[in-house]
């Protein structure tokens, strides 16, 4: 019973650091029709900005990680309006290969940069201990990370049906054409979305770096399971990202937990069976 | 009358300058047979290396066939290429030694996974089709780690080789023969693939490429068509497979990575894809100079391999090898 | 006469949205209907469903006698219809002879072969050029079709169809987007279409309906409004109240 607990937790705070890296790129596909996939690059700068700041200019973890979050908000304004907004109106394989090629040189940029080692974000005391619920004591990081994704997802939720960008942002998903034809200020709502994005895979890198290691691979190294929760959970919808990862997070931990050496195939299976039963997405027909 | 019939032949030739030839399948492959008769003549020391452009350029040809000729973007043809490995290898080590057998047992492999996963597959379209590709993929990658029984798992196959080929030419240390077996199923390969492509069904698969809803309005039947592709694709992918575990005599789990399946991508962006061609030329230029940088720092290799991706994509090869092209093909 | 296409009782609906609402007629040989009715009426809509595009949720479509409701496009194509598109849909960088050709190993059903190449079937090579030259675009054999004036690739659209040799022809539209000045030869192509030919017209342009049509269909959201002969269409105030106007 103990197990199956853990699995829980452990899955649901996976599948939040997931849903918080993937919310992003779910929005600039559906919004842009953009694939992104140097988002993974995204999560390991705000990780390793936050590690860097922690441990090398010795801030304190409150103060480095919202200048971390802004820093990758910054490099992801920078990219957009430089460079990857001129690649919208390409085929979706140059995109694609764009991207990796970014992504490739971002890598080899950290590597060179701050080598090639484990970055580690020491947690302040209160986080890194136990947190008594009452019925069951949990790790407080893992506390942390439920609470920011549920956090996160709420105030993804909000921002799109309660403020007038949420509605700009709604009509550019629908119909860029039009939106910007009713005097709906295209370019801005791509850059403060993509810039959004970054920002939040930041916070993910961030969240996760326990569960998944900063190093300079991380770029590529879990940019698959981002793109599983995107395409299962729909491009552009937030709340079918949020199901998808919370339901493949729990399911990979499952695995990693109950059957280590099939690796992973259940959570490939389970993705595969999902997208067959509802391509378009988890919530959409 | 015999003026007119002249006079009526000589327009009806003037009119046809103008309509659309294909180049005759032979000359692309022979030429290929050529340069890489060549190479293995004058560069007997660097065989190994020849094999391994050999190799890739026929498994990046296969990636053409279904990405370039079909237009069904794929980052999980790896699994089709580590399936004829496998299947070679252990057709070898428990069955029988000869590698033109083992090679037809890598051939079927990958066209029956092909088959099998493209049955499913090919029910969806753009991003969905290409995620499937992937956890297809991951799931034969799972699989093979798992099976370490037969597949060594972590640890690879090993301890198998092949027996000479046709019973005379057996494979030396040196890697000669291996060479020119690899070159001679390469050859074959693009020239079947040559005569596919310029065939009604490869002229029908193009078009469902470019136009799906236009295809099916004409009354293909789209599925099936693109499902017996994919399945050839997958056959050429497998014998690239076999050929790899025959010539090395290893396979590891590296021939399904993700990373085997981009790197073949990658290959193919930057010859050009679908014209075929493009596949051999983008393989030769990356296996060399992935072997050139292979002794600099990997985090240097990918620096160079990602701008080189991103120039590739803001200047299309299409225009750097425009003369390669009118030599090795014409415009369907 | 014989019935071509027997359309009964299509219903439709896209989530709350009614888009064919029981539409029945029927199209004989030699007849050329035009379906006509204001934008949104579900023309394009059920001009998909009779081709395969769309399954409709209840009714029936036979040809020549044949229930085609479950048949996917390429059935209805091999028994006998062929259709054109509203908004052109070519492949954009096959040469024009190749498109047309394409079409004609499709009729022949010739597409599985994977050996002999396309250069070597000179009956259809020259059939293709046949086809192009009735058409007067000979000289662009060799022309991607994306870099075809509009006009011509509308001529290309009635080509492929006329190319499958069918029974039952479906023009969606065939002069949208035409400029007024450049649509005489695809309207002496209308007028030259075989007569046994069945012909059913999705169209706006009024001239052309009344020159062309035997019989009128207006529909209107979704449902059949009118079913008759161009004078009485004319003349039925219904029709005019909702469509002609004045």
């Amino acid at each position: 019973m103990s197990t199956l607990a853990n699995i829980l937790i452990d899955g649901v705070a996976y599948g939040m650091v997931l849903f918080v890296i993937a919310v992003g790129l779910s929005v600039t596909l559906g919004l842009m029709r953009f694939v992104n996939l140097s988002h993974g690059a995204f999560a390991m700068v705000g990780g390793y900005c936050a590690a860097l700041l922690t441990r090398e200019a010795q801030w304190s973890f409150w103060g480095a990680v919202p200048v971390a979050i802004l820093a990758t908000a910054l490099l992801g304004a920078v990219l957009e309006v430089l460079v990857l907004r001129h690649l919208y109106r390409r085929k979706e394989l140059d995109q694609v290969l764009f991207t990796i090629g970014l992504s490739f040189l971002l890598i080899a940029g950290t590597n060179a940069l701050v080598g090639p080692q484990v970055q580690l974000i020491p947690l302040p005391p209160v986080l890194a201990g136990s947190v008594d619920l009452g019925f069951r004591t949990l790790p407080a990081q893992r506390l942390l990370v439920i609470g920011a994704g549920l956090a996160v997802a709420a105030a993804a939720a909000w921002t799109v049906t309660r403020t007038r960008f949420g509605v700009w942002l709604r009509a550019a998903v629908d119909h860029a054409g039009t939106a910007s034809a009713l005097g709906i200020p295209i370019r801005t709502v791509q850059c403060v979305s993509f810039a959004a994005g970054a920002a939040l895979a930041g916070f993910g890198g961030i969240l996760g770096a326990e569960l998944m290691p900063l190093e300079p691979y991380y770029a590529l190294k879990y940019l698959v399971l981002v793109l599983v929760v995107v395409a299962v959970g729909g491009m552009g919808s937030i709340a079918g990202s949020l199901a998808a990862a919370v339901l493949l997070g729990v399911i990979e931990t499952a695995s990693k937990y109950l059957a280590s050496d099939w690796g992973n195939l259940f959570f490939f299976l389970a993705m595969a069976a999902l997208l067959a039963w509802r391509p378009n997405g988890l919530l959409k027909r | 009358m015999n003026t007119m019939t002249l006079l009526r032949a000589r327009l009806e030739k003037a009119g046809d300058a103008s309509a659309p030839r294909c180049a005759p399948p032979w000359r692309a492959p022979l030429a290929t047979f050529a340069i890489g008769l060549a190479a293995c003549t004058l560069l007997p020391e660097h065989a190994g290396l020849l094999t391994r452009v050999f190799i890739m350029a026929m498994f990046v040809l296969s990636l053409d066939l279904a990405v370039g000729v079909a237009g069904l973007a794929t980052l999980g043809h790896a699994a089709l290429f580590g399936v004829g490995a496998y299947a070679a290898g252990i057709f070898a080590l428990k069955v029988m030694p000869d590698p033109l057998v083992g090679l037809a047992i890598g051939v079927a492999a990958g066209a029956l996974l092909a088959f099998a996963s493209g049955a499913f597959l090919l029910r969806y379209q753009g991003f969905t089709f290409l995620m499937l590709t992937v956890a297809v993929a991951q799931i034969v990658l799972s699989l093979a780690q798992k099976a370490r029984d037969w597949t060594g798992g972590d640890d690879g196959l090993s301890g198998f080789s092949v027996s000479p080929l046709l019973g005379r030419f057996a494979f030396d240390l040196e890697g000669r023969v291996a060479a020119l077996y690899a070159l001679a199923v390469l050859v074959v390969a693009f020239y079947m693939l040559r005569r596919l492509v310029d065939s009604p069904f490869g002229l029908a698969v193009r078009g469902i490429h470019e136009n799906r809803a236009r295809m099916a309005a004409l009354g293909t039947p789209v599925y099936a068509r693109l499902l017996v592709l994919y399945t050839v694709a997958g056959a050429v992918a497998g014998a690239a497979g076999a050929l790899s575990a025959q010539t090395t005599a290893v396979v590891g789990l590296d021939s399904l990575s993700f990373a085997l399946s981009a790197e073949a991508l990658v290959m193919l962006i930057l010859g050009g894809a679908g014209r075929l061609a493009g596949a051999l030329v983008g393989a030769t230029v990356f296996t060399l100079l992935h072997h050139t940088a292979a002794s600099i720092n990997p985090y240097h290799w990918l620096s160079v391999v990602g701008i080189l991706l991103m120039l590739v994509v803001l200047v299309p090869p299409a225009k750097v090898w425009p003369w390669l092209r009118s030599r090795l093909g014409a415009k369907a | 006469m014989t019935r071509l296409l027997q359309v009964r009782s299509l219903d439709k609906r896209f989530g709350g949205l009614h888009v064919t609402r029981n539409v029945s007629f029927s199209l004989a040989e030699g007849e050329r209907l035009a379906l006509i009715g204001p934008n949104g009426a579900g023309k394009t809509t059920l001009v998909n469903q009779i081709s395969g595009v769309l399954r409709p949720d209840s009714g029936a479509i036979h040809l020549r006698g044949e229930d085609v409701t479950r048949q996917p496009q390429a059935g209805r194509v091999r028994a006998g219809l062929a259709r054109t598109f509203q908004i052109t849909t070519l492949a954009p960088h096959f040469p024009v002879q190749r498109q047309i050709e394409l079409a004609l190993f499709e009729r022949e059903r010739l597409t599985w072969r994977a050996w002999r190449g396309i250069d070597r079937y000179p009956a259809l090579q020259a059939e293709a050029q046949e086809l192009l030259a009735r058409f007067g675009l000979r000289r662009h054999a060799a022309t991607p079709t994306q870099d075809l004036a509009y006009g011509e690739q509308r001529l290309i659209e009635m080509a492929l169809a006329l190319a499958l040799r069918p029974k039952v022809l479906l023009l969606d539209e065939p002069m949208a987007g035409v400029p007024k000045g450049d649509g005489a030869r695809l309207l002496e192509a209308l007028g030259a279409l075989p007569r046994e030919l069945g012909v059913l017209l999705v169209e706006h342009d009024m001239d052309l309906v009344f020159r062309f049509a035997t019989r009128i269909l207006v529909l209107a959201e979704g449902a059949m409004l009118a079913d008759g002969t161009p004078e009485q269409i004319r003349r039925d105030p219904k029709v005019r109240a909702a469509y002609l106007g004045n």
